[in-house]
């Protein structure tokens, strides 16, 4: 990873990181090996799919509010992101 | 199956709840519905099966349907998605406060059990509702079901019990005691006209218009709210026959889904979706909700209401047709009406004493002229 870039803290379930301040949710959360952004409704394992806002696959709870795609939000200082949805 | 007792014509959830009547009677039934089974109106509807009192009929028939759904409650799969969560209306004002004290006083009065709550309460109940609010009543036996699924239900019910069904099945006129549909004359000693909207269609005199109506259904948010929330001012928007209203209406669905309504047009039936109307409809729920600006809206569809000119259904016998008979009418209330409805007419075709008054309800009563 680029260490000119500037970097922000978010937490990742709980966990603190500091994370490229230009990136996406979603590019953090791989880069960070997430398994699973959420479970589907029969409690299967989702990743991002077409990483472009379309799929609805990578969806994420920011800050308390759920469904959030995580491939069109980019990250914010303090921005709090779960997995457990 | 041989020559049917009673032809439906219409698989809608009160042609539906008419055969499973009519099956229960001993009676053989075929039902005909020109596409299928819940598809038309009722998958349109919110599936709020409520209580009202704009006047003593449509309380008697949406009351003693409300019990009747609760004696069907235990017999309901979980696909029905009964959730007992009950009615809040919101009272945003002192004007709609003392609206509300009347209301409460009224379902008392009544036998339905209703408590009013202060702003507070509002608040603690209901915390996405903006604060403050004047207050609200909850009537506890109100209840949300999937309607498409017990439209289905309820004809599965009907075909256990001998009935027919045939769906894509469009009846092209009635006569006395005969349906012509698919190029075939259909006889029964009863024929109910129950197409909903399109009942005009069968009988003209019917007057039935299509009244448009717009929903909007959330990605799954659990526990946003407890309570299917009217605000007080809903039956203004609803029960005027003015060109265009909306009110605030949201409902938890059992997938943490919340449904929100509601819109009325007089537009004929022009199915296209009402930007501006829609648009109008979310702002209003945002008003009460603020929260919901956050959340994400995955679908949004429209319907058609079958309205009348004095906003209660038609129910009994078509005088101009031997052996016709109409349920039809139900306008945005015929999810809940649809049990009642059903054992009404099936009261009047059986020469049974029914429990509900059935004069407000004749198809050819003479209606008071539009407000």
């Amino acid at each position: 990873m680029d260490t000119t870039h500037t970097e922000v803290e978010i937490e990742v379930d709980g966990r603190a990181f500091r994370v490229p301040a230009d990136a996406t949710v979603a590019a953090v959360l791989l880069d960070l090996g997430v398994g699973a952004f959420r479970r589907s409704v029969t409690g299967e394992p989702r990743l991002p799919l077409c990483g472009m806002g379309t799929c609805q696959e990578c969806r994420v709870t920011i800050d308390g509010v759920a469904h959030r795609r995580a491939c069109m939000t980019p990250v914010r200082a303090g921005m709090k992101v779960s997995t457990d949805g | 199956m041989g020559r049917p007792d009673a032809i439906v014509v219409g698989g809608g959830i009160i042609g539906a709840a008419c055969a499973y009547e009519l099956a229960r009677a001993g009676m053989r039934v075929l039902v005909l519905d020109a596409a299928c089974v819940g598809g038309g109106t009722t998958a349109a509807g919110m599936g709020h099966v409520v209580v009202m009192d704009d006047s003593e009929a449509q309380f008697a028939l949406s009351a003693y349907s409300t019990r009747l759904w609760h004696e069907l409650e235990p017999e309901l799969p979980r696909a029905a998605e009964v959730d007992r969560c009950g009615t809040l209306w919101v009272a945003e004002d002192d004007e709609q406060l003392e609206a509300l004290h009347a209301k409460h006083a009224y379902y008392l009065a009544r036998g339905v059990e209703a408590e009013v709550v202060d702003g507070a309460d509002v608040a603690r109940l209901e915390p996405n509702l903006r604060a403050p609010l004047a207050g609200g009543l909850r009537v506890p036996g109100d209840r949300v079901v999937y309607p498409p699924y017990v439209a289905r239900w309820l004809v599965d019910r009907a075909r256990d019990l001998g009935a027919t069904v045939r769906e894509g099945c469009a009846a092209e006129r009635l006569e006395d005691r005969a349906v012509v549909a698919g190029g075939e004359r259909l006889e029964a000693d009863v024929v109910i006209d129950a197409a909903g909207v399109a009942a005009a269609r069968l009988i003209p005199d019917l007057p039935i218009v299509p009244r448009k109506g717009h929903l909007a259904i959330t990605d799954r948010y659990p526990g946003f709210c407890r309570h299917q929330l009217v605000e007080l001012g809903y039956h203004k928007s609803a029960h005027t026959m003015t060109s265009e209203s909306v009110a605030f209406n949201v409902q938890p669905r059992a997938t943490g889904q919340l449904l929100i309504g509601s819109s009325r047009e007089l537009v004929g039936w022009d199915a296209s979706p009402n930007r501006s109307i829609l648009q109008r409809m979310l702002r209003r729920a945002m008003e009460f909700m603020p929260g919901l600006a956050r959340l994400t809206v995955i679908r949004t569809w429209v319907g058609f209401r079958p309205a009348t000119p004095d906003k209660l259904p038609l129910i009994g016998r078509w005088p101009a047709l031997e052996g016709v008979w109409v349920a039809a009418g139900h306008e945005g209330l015929g999810i809940t009406t649809s049990l009642g409805t059903a054992r009404l007419l099936a009261d009047q075709i059986l020469g049974r004493e029914p429990a509900v008054d059935p004069a407000p309800f004749r198809p050819d009563r003479v209606f008071a002229p539009h407000e």
